[in-house]
């Protein structure tokens, strides 16, 4: 067994070991409580049955490697864009360029990404889709609010494609002396930032008072400070599976965690605006892809820019 | 052969279901009433062709297995692979609307409601064009209320299919269609045709999501 598999393997345990624990508190206070219903501690549940499911999954992907994270990469892409088209604002005219965005455009970019074409997957959906896909509602000849229509497909693509892909372009990267580590970054991001979150939440809901915008989320400035102090903590005693060193490795934290959360606060806009409370209900007590990745989509595409920047060139 | 056929039709049931659940994502929402088995009628907007397969879809299998589509003869008997689908997988009771065909509509719907099965209907007739959200209802649905009150209409919101399939595309969109089932309505004592399809509409109008159009 090679050391990534094995590293691989212990995260995979590890969080297994936290949801598990998580798990085992749950069933106490569902035991403890007896037949009273607990709308709360339904919702808990639900929550750690679904992060089972994740967990098993990204820990499958990793351990298969490049295709199987390329394979989940594409149909998280996939189920995201399917939630955030669903709301934005189209027409007859768009039928076609829709259909482009998602047999075309999502395809191709893993496919490019597959391929390691680094020139071509980080400016195909910003360069080549943002010019193209006008040009094709266009001929349709209906102008009515066609910036917005044309705008919302860009910012779907950008967010639910190219955002999404870039965590599966993590394991294209190819450091000195790293061999076929890169596919650890993936894990490193994913547990920094989603762990970030759920300490955010967790401190949020204890020591929270400031809100950050009291109109969009309940997410505090205390809560905010502890989840991204909680990131750089775990990101340095994670720096053992990155390149980053250990101080690198808690800036990346950081600035993951940090990103994610802005992330976080624009969906929580988005879904606001569009007057819906969840993206879809395809995750048992989380609602859609897009709130599970939300902070993740954000994160992803800086953390590839920074480690290309600094580690690599 | 007739139990291959019966076979064939029940794999081609699954694979639809699978292929709407995939592609859509499609989800029912019960909202004031449960998916019991009871005998219903569930009257749904028509935009599009996949409303039916939508609302078939997401009905459990207990349900799905007594509800029988209410469609055109003239649509499903059109050639072999239509008239396999529509009669043996979806069960329809087909309806000819040739005007030259003198056979009571109402009594073919009637008789399907006498032998136990639960109908989908759509009584705007024909598939809506239009920015109206619902067109005038057609008689249909007041006469079976009529005939039969004790059976629950059931008013079925299919969302967003307007934008996953319109008239004349052929690529199906993938994006999430919900089937919202509202509360029943009956026709009360006295009401007027005009009156009590004035009220399924708005029963049905109502379950539509803000985002919707």
């Amino acid at each position: 067994m090679s050391p990534t598999t094995t590293d691989i393997i212990l995260l995979t345990l590890a969080s297994g070991g936290i949801l598990l624990a998580l798990t085992i508190i749950g069933e106490i206070l569902h035991a403890r409580r007896g037949d009273e219903d607990s709308p709360v501690l339904e919702t808990y549940m639900t929550r750690v049955q679904s992060w089972w499911g994740i967990i098993i999954i990204v820990g499958l992907a990793l351990l298969s490697g490049k295709v199987g994270v390329m394979i989940v990469c594409a149909f998280a892409s996939f189920a995201a864009l399917r939630e955030f088209l669903t709301l934005t604002n189209k027409a007859r005219a768009d039928h076609i360029s829709l259909a482009l965005a998602f047999f075309v455009i999502l395809p191709l970019q893993y496919v490019f990404i597959g391929l390691e074409w680094e020139a071509i997957y980080t400016i195909f959906i910003p360069v080549y889709a943002f010019l193209l896909l006008p040009i094709v509602s266009a001929i349709r000849g209906n102008s009515d609010r066609f910036l917005i229509r044309v705008a919302e497909t860009q910012w779907g693509l950008m967010i639910a494609v190219f955002c999404v892909s870039h965590v599966a372009a993590l394991v294209t990267i190819d450091f000195p002396n790293y061999g076929d580590r890169s596919l650890l970054l993936i894990a490193f991001l994913v547990i920094v930032v989603q762990l970030g979150d759920l300490l955010d939440f967790f401190f949020g809901r204890r020591i929270g008072r400031t809100k950050i915008a009291p109109t969009l989320s309940p997410k505090t400035v205390e809560g905010l400070i502890c989840g991204v102090g909680s990131a750089i903590i775990i990101g340095g005693l994670l720096h053992w599976i990155t390149p980053f060193g250990v101080y690198g490795a808690m800036v990346m934290a950081g600035v993951s965690s940090l990103v994610g959360m802005g992330g976080n606060l624009v969906f929580a806009a988005i879904k606001r605006d569009r007057g819906v409370k969840d993206w879809s209900h395809l995750i048992p007590g989380q609602g859609g892809f897009v709130e599970q990745l939300d902070s993740v989509i954000f994160a992803a595409p800086i953390f590839y820019h920074l480690t290309m920047f600094f580690w690599v060139i | 052969m007739k139990y291959l056929r019966a076979l064939a039709a029940r794999i081609v049931g699954q694979a639809i279901r699978i292929f709407c659940r995939a592609i859509t994502a499609v989800r029912a929402d019960w909202r004031g009433i449960e998916p019991v088995p009871r005998q219903r009628v569930y009257y749904s907007n028509h935009t599009s062709n996949a409303d039916m397969p939508m609302i078939w879809s997401v009905l459990p299998p207990a349900l799905r297995r007594e509800v029988r589509p209410v469609a055109a003869a003239d649509y499903w008997l059109k050639n072999k692979v239509r008239a396999f689908v529509g009669p043996e997988v979806f069960n329809c009771v087909l309806i000819d609307r040739r005007p030259e065909v003198d056979d009571k509509p109402l009594d073919t719907i009637i008789k399907a409601l006498d032998d136990g099965s639960s109908l989908i209907i759509f009584p705007e007739g024909n598939r809506n064009m239009g920015d109206d959200p619902l067109l005038p209802f057609k008689a249909g649905l007041y006469n079976m209320g009529l005939a039969r009150p004790e059976v629950d209409l059931v008013p079925t919101w299919v969302a967003n299919l307007n934008e996953i399939m319109p008239k004349g595309e052929i690529i199906p969109l993938p994006l999430i269609c919900t089937v919202t089932f509202g509360e029943p309505v009956h026709v009360q004592e006295g009401e007027s045709k005009d009156d009590f399809l004035a009220r399924a509409a708005d029963a049905l109008v109502a379950l539509r999501p803000e985002d919707d159009g």
